[in-house]
């Protein structure tokens, strides 16, 4: 796999988000994908976002926020990981999350690259991935960990 | 234990993949062998035919339909959202051991599985006690949520229709479109011809209204072979003008007969092919037959009779006979009443004395409140309606400026005894005012379009927003009143998907788990306490 189309890479990793609402933590880490060049049309992908989380809040018991959508603003499977200390409310019911998992996914499906966003969504029901993530101390760290753990 | 497991969810990327995990430590954990066939956007690998025939027990944790879900005809089943695998697996595990021990002998159950065909997707499904008001509900929801993407698209390009071309796009006696564009004669340079095309192919749209919400109400109450009765009776409902509210006659009577006939002990030779023919034939005979003779007959009678009484009062108060029109034209949005009162006044119009463009413009107003009002209501209090009802509640806007009646359908069909009552009461109220103002139009459709051309424009505008006030208000009032049983079926369809049948799996779970271990208002089969006599009765089927 090459840096391109890496999953997650140091860029897209913001291990203190602003202590805000979901809206801003999650323009935050959107704009990150921009930066890199994973989403061409930001309005567009928060809509999407925004879309999807209005279906069913995407807030998961354990802290953890996963907001995510298809979305043809979106060039390649793409993971933008960030961190909260105080907690962002993803409408989980046991409370705030402090990791938050931003999945972009290109508008076509059923591509061969989806499996590796399979492989991370498998990964965050595991206690031991949360954990490392949270006791990373630097986003190098913490993106390698992901890229490790989703290719393996 | 073997346990087979579907997760879906509306995206397809993250939380199917997180349930089918959860499930899969779940049942290790317990001892349990598992195989999840997860389907999302990755791909999915189907279960195998002897996974499935060795399975003791199934879990569907999905917002979405199951794709093939007859598969799991012959297993106990446990059926939630998704969610609820992410957060409770292990709980889920359990429910599959109690279903899978209460689940009657199944010596018999994987004969179905393994014989080569498709299994008969037995599984009628008992309506127990508590769940039926809201699996009826559900049944409903999944027909009109199928719906509204037609009535939106066909509605929108009706309204559109008119914008372009004026009301003269669709006067009885034009040649038919498609001649004019086959003919050639077609005139690319007018206005008047593309809103003819864009009226066309939006009719087009709304003739597969009614078909739809019927199949698609028996396709939920009874899967794929129930889609077929239930579309031809839908279609014999357009046929002899029963409108949507014979839609639903149909919709149900043919879920109900399909959910029997699979019921039916049949010899194994038989059973292969009971869902793609004999299931069919036999169902749309007999509802085809049912909407024609049964239902057919006696609504030509009605509209007949309608339409003389409508003739014999001439000379009545005019401001009763807008009441009344308004009354008739808001009862079932181009159904059988509806139409008597249009075409009444339709037909006045070849004749065009003071009194006819009268009633023309209080058919018109009357006829406008429905979907305006159920727009106006979804915005009001948005909560007291499902997120797809808010989206039709966006298009409706449109539909009712147009009068397009049909905007309400979706509304109308799936709380029929709050939402027709209340835009009666709104039409009869407009009615009787546009005839009480004196309003005029010599314009049989347009809607907002045809305003310049009306005698008393502003009475005509004032008389449709105080019907439509008339009809949020008390469709309101209504709801709220009936909140607290609905109560459940709002927090249900917090999870709807927006395209499709989401509804059906999610408010079901939802209301139902508590009673009934496992009972998905389309899933083939249940292994309830309540319906172990029908588990019994489709282990016989498929022997």
């Amino acid at each position: 796999m090459t840096t391109d189309t890496a999953l997650i890479t140091v860029d897209l990793v913001d291990l203190d988000l602003p202590a805000a609402d979901r809206a801003t933590v999650v323009r935050a880490l959107a704009q990150r994908l921009v930066a890199a060049g994973r989403v061409t049309d930001l309005d567009q992908f928060l809509a999407d976002i925004e879309a999807r989380e209005a279906q069913m809040p995407t807030g998961l018991e354990g802290g953890i926020g996963i907001p995510h959508c298809r979305s043809a603003a979106v060039t390649a499977p793409t993971l933008g990981f960030g961190r909260s200390a105080a907690g962002v409310d993803f409408g989980a019911e046991d409370g705030p999350a402090d990791l938050v998992f931003l999945i972009a996914a290109p508008a076509g499906g059923g591509d061969e690259h989806m499996t590796v966003l399979a492989a991370l969504a498998r990964r965050l029901m595991r206690k031991n991935f949360k954990d490392t993530l949270r006791s990373a101390t630097d986003p190098a760290e913490a993106a390698d960990f992901i890229a490790k753990e989703v290719s393996a | 234990m073997k346990i087979v497991a579907v997760t879906a969810c509306p995206t397809g990327i993250a939380h199917t993949y997180m349930a089918a995990e959860a499930l899969e430590v779940a049942a290790e954990e317990a001892g349990h062998t598992i195989t999840v066939e997860t389907q999302g956007s990755a791909g999915s690998t189907p279960l195998t035919e002897s996974q499935l025939a060795e399975a003791d027990a199934a879990i569907f944790a999905a917002d979405v339909e199951v794709r093939d879900k007859e598969r799991f005809a012959h297993l106990p089943l446990v059926a939630v959202g998704v969610k609820k695998a992410i957060s409770g697996a292990p709980g889920l595990i359990t429910q599959a051991e109690e279903a899978a021990a209460n689940a009657p002998a199944r010596a018999a159950a994987p004969a179905s599985a393994t014989s080569g065909g498709p299994a008969a997707p037995a599984g009628a499904k008992a309506p127990a006690g508590p769940g039926v008001a809201s699996r009826v509900r559900a049944w409903l929801m999944t027909g009109v949520s199928f719906v509204i993407p037609f009535v939106a698209a066909g509605g929108l390009l009706i309204a559109l229709g008119f914008a372009l071309g004026g009301y003269q796009i669709n006067l009885p006696d034009d040649a038919p479109l498609y001649e004019e564009i086959l003919s050639g004669s077609f005139d690319a340079g007018s206005l008047t011809a593309w809103g003819a095309l864009a009226f066309g192919i939006g009719s087009a749209a709304f003739s597969f209204l009614v078909p739809v919400l019927a199949g698609y109400i028996a396709y939920a109450m009874a899967d794929r072979p129930a889609l077929v009765p239930g579309f031809v009776g839908g279609a014999i409902a357009v046929t002899t003008g029963a409108g949507f509210l014979g839609g639903l006659v149909a919709g149900f009577v043919a879920g109900g007969l399909v959910m029997w006939i699979k019921t039916w002990r049949v010899p194994r030779a038989l059973a292969g092919i009971m869902p793609v023919v004999v299931i069919p034939l036999l169902s749309s005979a007999v509802v085809g037959l049912l909407m024609y003779v049964v239902v057919g007959r006696p609504i030509a009678a009605a509209t007949e009779g309608l339409t003389n009484w409508l003739n014999g009062l001439s000379g009545t108060n005019a401001v009763l006979l807008g009441l009344l029109l308004g009354l008739m034209m808001c009862f079932d949005m181009g159904g059988p009443v509806n139409k008597a009162a249009y075409t009444f006044a339709v037909a006045g119009l070849t004749t065009p004395s003071p009194t006819a463009l009268t009633i023309m413009a209080a058919v018109m107003a009357a006829g406008m409140v429905p979907p305006l009002a159920m727009a106006l209501a979804t915005v009001v209090r948005g909560s007291l309606f499902t997120e797809v009802e808010r989206e039709n509640g966006r298009a409706a806007w449109l539909l009712g400026a147009s009068f397009i009646s049909e905007g309400a359908i979706p509304f109308a069909a799936a709380d029929p005894f709050r939402v027709i009552p209340s835009i009666m009461a709104g039409g009869a109220v407009t009615g009787a005012l546009s005839m009480a103002f004196g309003t005029t139009l010599r314009a049989p459709h347009g809607g907002l379009f045809v305003v310049p051309l009306m005698g008393n424009p502003l009475g005509f505008l004032a008389a449709v927003v105080i019907g439509t006030l008339v009809a949020t208000a008390l469709v309101l009032a209504l709801k709220s009143f009936g909140r607290r049983r609905s109560a459940d079926d709002v927090a249900g369809s917090v999870g709807d998907a927006p395209t499709e049948a989401a509804p059906t799996a999610t408010t079901t779970a939802a209301s139902t788990t508590a009673a009934t271990t496992a009972a998905s208002t389309t899933a083939s089969t249940t292994a309830s306490t309540t319906a172990s006599t029908t588990a019994s009765t489709t282990a016989g089927a498929t022997a």
